[in-house]
């Protein structure tokens, strides 16, 4: 929420402030609100939420394996010690199937946009309570994304 | 022990003030531990939390062999570099990959003496890309890049010994030199091999040229100069009007070799030795020096490859001035001079005679009439000592006892320590009236203006260094922090605003804008950038390989869990090597790398980086190893077995990391 201060009123936007920092979420365990250090997000580096993903960014059509194998090549170097291809949970969620239980967006602003993703969305708050390690940000381009996200799809 | 009492007028104001005002006179040593500051210093120094420094301090760690990073003005330590020293904080020279950077001719040291910081240069200014430090015991000069700060360079420095007069760069950053304090006999074994008493006849003293390449952050050695035997102390090079020159202070032109505190402390005068370098990068390109030995390392460390190597050259080319006139002149300097500094027009050079009660100030528009018109006082072992009143611009008279070094700021001063009278003294360089000066607590050495010895100070502070602590802070027994002093200079008048402590003995330090380096600081480095040899590209790869009696890990961290983490089949007295890749892809995220009963070390990686440890296993056992920075709410379970058997036995090879459900 500190990154969304665009708001005029210096009031609303201290009231904000205020919420970011520990007025909120108050069910939340103490791992996702004090993250250790070294763990967390700077303010500095939390991504702007216009540079979130969006619906309207992903085209899904036929699956295109080009794109599958970059992904998969990916998933192997920076994701594969967390996250199995089956149903299982290494320290993340196995993948096997995910891209039905998951809308494509919220799937890669979870690689893109990590850190404002479990400061903000209430899913991804859930699953941090739920593994307790905060996924790193594996510095993922835009296309990484993508590709990773098509060989999602061949699970 | 009694101290006198305190000469000084306490008025309280009514704004709100306590001032303490101190009497000034010259020589005055100051007298008390209390801290003589206005109501309002505070708020100068007072950095928020969550807020930045305007200025990086980069300062010597002198015995500690290192150099520390303060911010200023709030004099937080930042962080310590390892540079001639092995750090346990990081592994470096414990690592495989480090090992390198700590070699010498006289193989591994440990722990060098670090003294002198200067920073690269283009038109005279700091540029921020690179930080120079001196290894004064083993002659070394080391280049830290400022991008990762870390060091990327060491060379060492052959025909040198007690590199002390170093590592003073040009102001395009085309040298930095080395110049050798101890004289000594150089050459064959058998030139080497001399009576002490032959000094004289035997003994030379070099200077080195240093080439520094940005393009590679490596450096070398493209020439020695040979001088006669004295010992070699500061250096800086000439800017604007006097670029193309260097001035070296030198002091034991009595050519003692024993007991110098008194027997090179005979004459009136010493030497300021001034160099002409562009001449001398003429000769050498002509060809007119000589490859003489000089065995000498060159390591530099490859952040591609996460890894240093060392290079070995076995000769340097050296120039003879007795042979190759006008590289060289001696301008007479009063009582063994200790800093040597230009100012930033380029005009003015000070040489500050540690036992000397004048500030001698010389003029490089008369030193070169001087050469021009052979205006000369006879000779030094061959050299042409210039006439003293013929380059002298003018004394700073009475500054103070115990002068060592100068720097300035942008609107015309210059700030010189007294050691003896323990003070900073503000001067007006072409006046040469002194205007201010203000006591440190005690026994000022060094002390550093942001851009001081540059052409464009930035000027605001002046930070001294002091040689004694004492009771500054609270006593942690006899062994006590160094301390250095913060004061301002904005006004006509140096204001005192900080203590803060520093780690080892601190000598030279140089300051820059933090805007020179902040942005371009190393986050992480890429995983798919990583070459090193041993890096394992994600779990997958992680594994173990046997070769002969060498056992190669090929392991993988990342929050909050090594693969492989049970090993088994490593038998007493293999050699097993960790190579330990950190996966993560985010900033400020290192995983440790700790073996029960390694007596190497352990490790600390960078994210996407591959550090190696070596271990020899002495004892059977099954060995727990874990991690060692906090990375997560489960870096407790961040952990791992390694199964020793005893030598000769057949339990097979085998790794592996177990998941509970293994799922698919």
């Amino acid at each position: 929420m500190k990154t969304k201060i665009t708001i005029g009123l210096a009031a609303a936007t201290l009231t904000l402030a205020m919420a970011s920092c520990g007025g909120a979420n108050t069910d939340a365990p103490p791992g996702a609100k004090t993250p250790p250090p070294g763990a967390a997000a700077t303010e500095a580096e939390t991504k702007a939420p216009d540079n979130m993903i969006t619906a309207a960014d992903i085209t899904l059509g036929d699956i295109d394996q080009t794109m599958a194998s970059a992904g998969k090549g990916i998933y192997e170097l920076k994701c594969q010690a967390c996250h199995s291809v089956g149903t299982n949970r290494v320290v993340g969620p196995g993948w096997k199937g995910i891209t039905e239980r998951r809308k494509p967006e919220w799937i890669m602003n979870m690689m893109l946009n990590v850190d404002v993703m479990l400061d903000q969305d209430p899913e991804a708050q859930k699953m941090l309570e739920e593994c307790l390690v905060r996924m790193p940000n594996q510095s993922l381009s835009k296309d990484d994304g993508r590709h990773v996200l098509e060989f999602m799809r061949t699970l | 022990m009694k101290r006198p009492v305190l000469s000084a007028l306490v008025l309280l104001s009514g704004a709100g003030g306590l001032f303490l005002l101190f009497n000034t006179m010259q020589g005055c040593r100051p007298q008390t531990a209390q801290t003589v500051v206005s109501g309002d210093v505070a708020s100068k120094v007072y950095i928020k939390p969550g807020s930045h420094d305007e200025f990086y301090n980069f300062v010597s760690g002198g015995f500690s062999g290192q150099m520390s990073v303060y911010g200023l003005p709030s004099g937080r330590l930042l962080r310590d570099i390892p540079v001639f020293s092995v750090d346990p904080e990081n592994g470096w020279g414990y690592s495989e990959e480090t090992k390198p950077m700590l070699m010498t001719t006289h193989g591994f040291i440990p722990w060098d003496d670090s003294h002198h910081v200067e920073a690269s240069m283009t038109n005279g200014v700091p540029d921020g890309r690179y930080m120079f430090i001196n290894g004064n015991n083993t002659p070394r000069v080391a280049m830290i890049d400022l991008k990762t700060f870390r060091t990327a360079s060491i060379i060492e420095i052959p025909n040198s010994a007690g590199n002390h007069s170093s590592p003073f760069i040009t102001p395009n950053s085309e040298y930095l030199v080395a110049g050798t304090r101890f004289s000594i006999p150089m050459g064959t074994d058998a030139q080497r091999d001399v009576p002490i008493e032959t000094y004289k006849e035997n003994f030379k003293g070099t200077v080195s040229f240093i080439k520094p390449d940005t393009a590679t952050s490596t450096m070398s050695i493209a020439f020695q100069i040979t001088t006669p035997a004295v010992d070699f102390d500061l250096a800086h090079a000439g800017k604007g009007p006097s670029d193309g020159w260097f001035f070296f202070s030198c002091y034991n032109t009595e050519q003692a070799y024993s007991l110098l505190e008194v027997n090179a402390s005979q004459r009136d005068k010493d030497f300021i030795m001034a160099v002409n370098w562009k001449k001398a990068e003429q000769y050498a390109k002509e060809g007119k020096g000589k490859m003489i030995d000089g065995k000498h390392y060159m390591n530099h460390y490859d952040e591609s490859v996460h890894s240093a190597t060392s290079k070995v050259v076995d000769q340097v080319l050296q120039l003879d001035p007795k042979e190759l006139t006008d590289l060289l002149y001696f301008m007479p300097c009063p009582k063994s001079p200790h800093g040597c500094d230009v100012d930033p027009t380029g005009e003015f050079i000070v040489g500050s005679g540690k036992l000397a009660a004048t500030l001698p100030v010389f003029s490089f528009t008369k030193m070169q009439k001087a050469i021009a018109d052979k205006d000369f006082d006879g000779d030094f072992v061959g050299i042409p000592v210039l006439k003293y009143e013929s380059v002298l611009h003018g004394e700073v008279k009475k500054p103070g006892l115990g002068p060592l070094h100068t720097e300035f700021d942008n609107n015309g001063f210059a700030y010189s320590s007294m050691f003896v009278s323990s003070e900073i003294v503000k001067w007006n360089v072409k006046s040469l009236e002194v205007v201010d000066r203000v006591p440190t607590y005690y026994s000022i050495g060094h002390l550093c203006v942001p851009g001081g010895d540059s052409k464009q100070p930035w000027g605001k502070y002046v930070i001294a260094y002091n040689k004694i602590t004492k009771d500054r802070y609270l006593p942690t027994g006899p062994e006590l922090t160094q301390s250095a002093q913060l004061f301002s200079i904005d006004g006509d008048k140096m204001e005192l605003l900080l203590d803060f402590p520093t780690t080892g003995e601190p000598h030279y330090a140089q300051a820059v804008p933090a805007e020179l380096i902040k942005d371009k600081s190393t986050r992480f480095f890429k995983i798919e950038d990583n070459k090193h040899p041993y890096a394992t590209k994600g779990e997958k790869e992680a594994r173990v390989v046997r070769e002969g009696n060498k056992v190669h890990v090929y392991m993988t961290c990342i929050r909050s869990h090594f693969a492989p983490d049970n090993i088994e089949g490593v038998k007493v007295g293999d050699e097993v090597y960790f190579h330990v890749t950190n996966l993560e892809q985010d900033w400020d995220v290192p995983h440790g790398f700790a073996m029960k009963g390694a007596p190497t070390a352990e490790l600390l990686i960078m994210p996407g980086e591959t550090q190696t440890l070596k271990w020899v296993p002495q004892s059977v056992g099954v060995k727990p190893f874990y991690c060692t920075d906090f990375c997560s709410a489960l870096h407790q379970e961040m952990q791992g077995y390694l199964r020793v058997s005893p030598a000769g036995s057949n339990v097979p090879l085998k790794f592996e990391t177990r998941s509970v459900d293994a799922g698919s």
